[in-house]
């Protein structure tokens, strides 16, 4: 296994799929299907078998590849996954398929759209796990350009602006860490993750940005601040966090509801990979330089998104601000273990748990947000497209199995002990609270709301007296059932048991533990 | 360590087991679904008493046996749950697995012609499970997430019948109250995981309840200037108090009462929002630690606050129980008084003072529950009071069984268990040092609940029937006979039998905690216990036991003077007590506009939050956003005019000069020879000319 390029396998294969479907002729849609699927299919395969293979007892990068490719720029092409790494790309392997499977209610141009969805997969698995900034960048811009077209041509009526703005904001925070990576390059004429945060750790990194950007006429830490700031923002947009996030809802509400599946469940855990990857091992200084502000974002990300979800009458929307809401908790919980230093082993404790809840959180919510939307597609499906709040009304009467299973599926979005969602946000609280305990207890307000608005859309959609225009509502069909089944079912047992997702993960956390120490 | 110690988990979980095998059946198998239901809790019930006759005769320290497992890891460190074996835990096992299991015999008789009572007993099941989990929890985590999914299966279960809106907004209402108490105590927990390293309650002296890490916490002060154990008790008291509908999170369980009458028994009387006082009584060494240096203090702080709400909502929903006209709201009012009782007596006299009251009280508020769910069947699913009366005769196991059940609750002397359980409260909290009111509190409550109770029963049982009335009256009279065929009826033996073994412990119950025997108590504290008649006689107590049953007698008899003497005629008639206090009955029946206060300040602000953060996302975020598009496409313009009009104009305006310039040259050389020679003779004449003057000069 060690031998056998696997990383270079997994991101070669969805792109090498997507390439044979863009020559595939339009009337080919079932062959486009299957082909995409059978391709998403043998990634998951891969994954699967990349986790199995993988050491959880060692923390480092593993199934290393590194080739050296422009030396004279300090590009390498170096992949390798650790533990955040694989649980990224197990995700993404698995939230690929289900889209797909979701993906009935599109028509036009199919092979064009399987495509671009696998197109997606690849720029996706490139971004988690790549070390190397270039070829990182590289993939992190391919998959943005997968999802505008796919936004851009399978969307709503408002698809046009909703996918220029996604498109454009998320490009210029793209451009601010791109300059904000050319300036550390400048400095230290490396692009590698790896050798960065080595050169952060040592304080090196300080030196060299002093040494060779002088000419800006910034102290260092001003400069450093500036260089955080770029990188920043690019993560920012990406997650989102409040303030940057008004193209999310938009965005959401139009693309296509298996295309929303992607941008939720994987392309936000994008940001937050981010975080972790890059701002953290490299400039956690400045993040400690300001804490307070970055933990007063979280704090709004979480309650406002929350607050701004219950005010939403379109179920897409409503969803979207929800999921803003829920990686509020993992940026809480970023910005939490970075806050403080030193050598108390309870410290180390609290943070590992933090972390172990950010990661955890992340996989949760990529997984029931996705379903979440694809019961929101289903529904779209039924009511030929109707999607409000108030639109149903006491479907639970003709379709009990679908208002059990996304019954479920909400209840572990408001994190129900039992299912998912709950452990990652326990872990969350458990830590964040001694470390930061205002911030942690305002971030409780967000449990609350999440739980008002999520119960709210039950009782519309699915209690009350049948609204008569659905009596003929269709229950889950068999197939369906088969699609969710998995979903919900992995729902229960990260619930039940979470250990052999955390036993992947802890090695990882713990290593990310000691460099925050200090 | 034993076999049932070692075992004890099956006791949840064979009713979980039911619960899934139920979920993956088919609607109409509805005898599987009840008989695994009734089966499973069968086997949990014997355990139950396996493990409660395991903890019989044993002494404080061999008592309690634990057993813990590592769950998951995070970082080094292993999350460890596990579940504990003492009397408190045996005598709740006992009794949930034993009303639970009449409620499930009993539902099977009330929900015979329910659609989805498949379902219904897959949702029971599940709560039975999660209920005993919270029972068993060894750790404050495990009991979290019982304590969770029986919210869950409660908002399931009230919201039951989803197609009534009132049903599916009680659900909610009662879900998202319990979920204010539940993430305060969600802070409590994580605070104590941080403050102990562990959840686990008892691990061998490791424990977050044991002596060490109780101390720990005690000295620990936070900036508020509270003890740490101070803090994390208070906010763990508030998650018992959205559980246990204390005031003032109490508003959602009267609206509970839109579930099935079996489910109100057991969730919303005897079981679930027990959970809260259970709770309280479990981390009762966390309430009561206190600093060596204030060990002379008459109480903690903890204490002093779970004792005050406790007295306060005995009293407020009491009086408000006195106003209201549905049979099963009342008795909600009543159990939310009762649960107030029940933390008057944490409060102030300790664990084996509540928990006594706890049991016996799930014992005769089921009865009660179940004998109302009787009349309404029978009264063809009529629960409002006023269009009741007479039932006396024509239901009259309900109505024995029932009377057992109201004189309990109303603490009629020496015979019911419910007098022995209060007056161990009242006694309590008489020599409670810190306040005497608590215990007048307890008196007036006293005195309410028979008042209120004699009030339901008189107009239920006695006088006549006024279904037909009302009926007829809507109906015209034509109906008249019809509706005389509509005669209420007694229910089926199903229904009926586990209201007569109930009504039998409701009455025997009490003699296991009486002064002159405390054996409930001793149990509890795992001593011996004593039998000894002259504590009865001892004169407080006697002077107490008289005084509380002369208050009882007091609130029957003018219950009895104001409703049973002459009993209403028409359902449309005047409340006694309207008549004699109108403004005063209006302020109780609408429940002293709690519900309305709400809607006015949390859910309004709740509600402008939600305004706010829309608005500010749609208008400033979203306009800086539109302002920075605006700011782009202004710049684009700009720099386009500049283009356009002074890099564009000015190059072709050259460029048409050049060319003009060029055009005009160009058409100098037309190449005619008369034109060159034209020119040269005018050049050659030009420069003779030119040269002339120059010689001259």
């Amino acid at each position: 296994m060690n031998d056998f390029p696997a990383i270079t396998g997994l991101t070669l294969l969805p792109l090498i799929g997507g390439g044979l479907l863009l020559g595939l002729g339009a009337d080919h849609k079932t062959l486009a299907r299957r082909l995409a699927l059978g391709v998403s299919a043998l990634a998951l395969a891969l994954a699967v078998t990349l986790a199995v293979n993988f050491n959880p007892s060692s923390g480092g990068l593993q199934f290393v590849q590194r080739l050296s490719w422009v030396p004279g720029l300090g590009v390498d092409y170096f992949v390798g996954v650790d533990g955040l790494g694989l649980l990224m790309v197990l995700l993404t392997a698995l939230v690929v398929p289900l889209a797909l499977l979701a993906s009935g209610r599109i028509t036009e141009r199919v092979p064009l759209y399987c495509a671009l969805v696998l197109l997606l997969q690849a720029g996706l698995f490139g971004t988690f796990t790549a070390q190397n900034f270039f070829h990182w960048f590289l993939f992190w811009e391919l998959s943005l350009v997968p999802a505008f077209f796919l936004i851009k041509l399978w969307g709503g009526p408002d698809r046009g602006p909703a996918a220029t703005q996604f498109f454009v904001y998320t490009m210029v925070g793209s451009v601010a860490m791109l300059l904000s990576f050319l300036a550390i390059f400048l400095a230290t004429g490396k692009f590698n993750f790896t050798d960065l945060a080595e050169l952060s750790q040592t304080g090196q990194l300080d030196a060299s940005l002093a040494a060779k950007l002088n000419w800006t006429s910034l102290s260092p830490a001003a400069l450093k601040l500036v260089i955080f700031g770029g990188v920043f923002l690019g993560l920012a947009v990406k997650v989102p966090v409040m303030p940057f996030h008004t193209w999310l809802p938009t965005a959401y509400a139009e693309a296509p509801s298996p295309v929303t599946m992607l941008l939720t469940g994987l392309m936000s855990k994008m940001g937050v990979y981010g975080f972790l990857r890059i701002l953290v091992p490299l400039f956690a200084a400045e993040m400690r330089a300001v804490i307070t502000p970055l933990l007063w974002l979280a704090v709004i990300t979480i309650v406002a998104s929350a607050a701004a979800a219950f005010a939403q009458r379109d179920l897409k929307r409503m969803l979207a601000y929800s999921s803003i809401n829920h990686l509020g908790y993992c940026l809480l919980g970023i910005f939490v273990a970075v806050k403080l230093t030193g050598a108390d082993p309870k410290l180390a404790v609290e943070k590992a748990a933090v972390l172990d809840g950010v990661l955890l959180q992340m996989f949760n919510h990529g997984l029931t947000a996705a379903t979440l939307f694809c019961f929101v597609g289903l529904l779209e499906q039924r009511s030929g497209g109707l999607r409000g709040l108030n639109d149903f009304g006491g479907v639970r009467k003709v379709a009990p199995v679908f208002a059990g299973l996304m019954g479920i599926s909400v209840f572990a979005s408001l994190g129900l002990p039992g299912l998912n969602g709950f452990i990652g946000e326990f872990l969350i609280f458990k830590g964040a609270f001694p470390l930061v305990t205002w911030a942690t207890a305002l971030a409780a307000l967000g449990l609350l709301i999440t739980a008002v608005f999520l119960l709210t859309l039950l009782q519309r959609v699915f209690q009350g007296p049948l609204n008569p225009k659905w009596s003929a509502f269709p229950d889950l069909t068999t197939a369906e059932r088969w699609i969710v089944a998995p979903a919900v079912a992995l729902m229960f047992l990260i619930g039940v048991y979470p250990q052999p997702v955390l036993h992947l993960l802890n090695a990882t956390v713990l290593q990310f533990v000691t460099k925050l120490m200090s | 360590m034993s076999w049932i110690v070692h075992n004890l988990w099956l006791v949840p979980f064979l009713p979980l087991l039911a619960a899934g095998l139920t979920a993956l059946a088919k609607q109409r198998h509805r005898r599987f679904a009840a008989t695994l239901a009734i089966g499973s809790m069968t086997v949990s019930f014997l355990l139950a008493v396996g493990a409660f006759a395991h903890t019989l005769g044993r002494h404080e320290d061999e008592a309690r046996q634990v057993f813990n497992f590592p769950w998951f890891q995070f970082g080094t460190e292993w999350l460890k749950l596990g579940w504990v074996l003492d009397p408190l835990t045996a005598a709740m096992l006992v009794m949930v697995t034993f009303v639970g299991l009449l409620i499930f015999i009993y539902s099977v008789g009330y929900m015979a012609h329910d659609e989805n009572f498949t379902r219904f007993f897959c949702f029971l099941s599940l709560f039975a499970g999660a209920m005993l989990g919270v029972v068993i929890a060894n750790s404050l985590l495990l009991l979290f997430i019982c304590w969770e999914l029986v919210g869950l299966t409660s908002y399931l279960l009230i919201g039951f019948w989803y197609h009534k809106p009132s049903a599916a907004a009680a659900a909610k209402k009662a879900f998202i109250t319990t979920r204010l108490g539940d993430v305060a105590l969600l802070l409590g927990m994580v605070w104590l995981y941080s403050q102990t390293g562990t959840l686990l309650f008892y691990d061998n002296g490791a424990g977050c309840l044991e002596q060490s890490a109780l101390g720990a916490m005690v000295a620990q002060t936070t900036s508020l200037g509270l003890a740490a154990s101070t803090g994390i008790g208070l906010l763990i008291f508030a998650g018992a108090v959205g559980k246990s509908g204390q005031v003032p999170l109490h508003v959602w369980l009267p609206d509970a009462m839109e579930g099935p009458t079996p489910v109100s028994a057991l969730i919303h009387a005897a079981t679930m929002v027990a959970a809260g006082v259970f709770l309280v009584a479990r981390v009762y060494p966390l309430m009561a630690a206190r600093d060596i240096a204030d060990v002379l203090s008459p109480s903690t702080a903890a204490l002093q606050v779970v004792t005050w709400v406790g007295a306060i909502t005995a009293v407020f929903a009491a009086l408000i129980a006195v106003a209201q006209t549905d049979i099963k709201r009342i008795l909600a009012y009543s159990t939310v008084s009762q649960l107030g009782y029940m933390m008057l007596g944490l409060g102030v006299g300790g664990v084996a003072v509540g928990m006594f009251h706890l049991i016996t009280h799930a014992f005769f508020k089921a009865l009660l529950f179940m004998g109302a769910g009787s009349v309404i069947h029978g009264c063809h699913e009529e629960q409002d009071i006023r269009r009741m009366g007479g039932l006396r005769k024509l239901m009259p196991v309900t109505f024995a069984t029932y009377a057992v059940g109201m004189l309990a609750l109303a603490g009629f002397p020496l015979l019911f268990s419910g007098f022995w359980s209060k007056d161990e409260i009242l006694h309590a909290a008489h020599e409670w040092p810190v306040s005497c009111w608590p215990f007048y509190f307890g008196l007036f409550g006293a005195l309410l609940t028979a008042f209120y109770m004699t009030r339901q029963v008189a107009c239920v049982f006695f006088g006549n029937y006024r279904g037909h009335a009302a009926e007829g009256a809507a109906a015209g009279n034509h109906h008249a006979a019809k509706s005389r065929r509509h005669q209420p009826h007694e229910s089926p033996a199903v229904m009926t039998a586990p209201l007569a073994i109930l009504a039998a412990f409701a009455v025997v119950l009490g003699f296991l905690g009486t002064p002159a025997w405390p054996w409930f108590q001793s149990y509890l504290e795992g001593e011996a216990a004593m039998v000894d008649p002259d504590k009865l006689l001892a004169p407080g107590t006697l002077a107490l036991m008289l005084g509380s049953a002369l208050v009882v007698f007091a609130g029957l008899g003018l219950g009895w003077w104001l409703y049973g003497r002459r009993p209403m005629r028409h359902a449309d008639d005047a409340d006694g007590l309207e008549r004699l206090h109108p403004e005063i009955f209006a302020v109780l029946r609408d429940k002293f506009y709690v519900d309305e206060f709400y809607e006015a300040t949390v859910i309004r602000f709740n509600a402008g939050c939600a305004w706010l953060g829309d608005w500010l996302d749609r208008w400033i975020w979203g306009g800086a956003v539109l302002a920075c598009k605006f700011i782009t496409i202004g710049l684009s313009w700009l720099s386009r005019l500049f283009d356009e009009f002074v890099v564009n104009l000015g190059f072709d305006e050259g460029c048409r000069r050049i060319g003009n310039g060029a055009r005009f040259t160009s058409s100098l050389q037309d190449g005619q020879t008369q034109n060159y020679l034209r020119t040269l003779a005018l050049a050659l004449a030009a420069l003779l000319l030119l040269l002339t003057w120059g010689c001259k000069g």
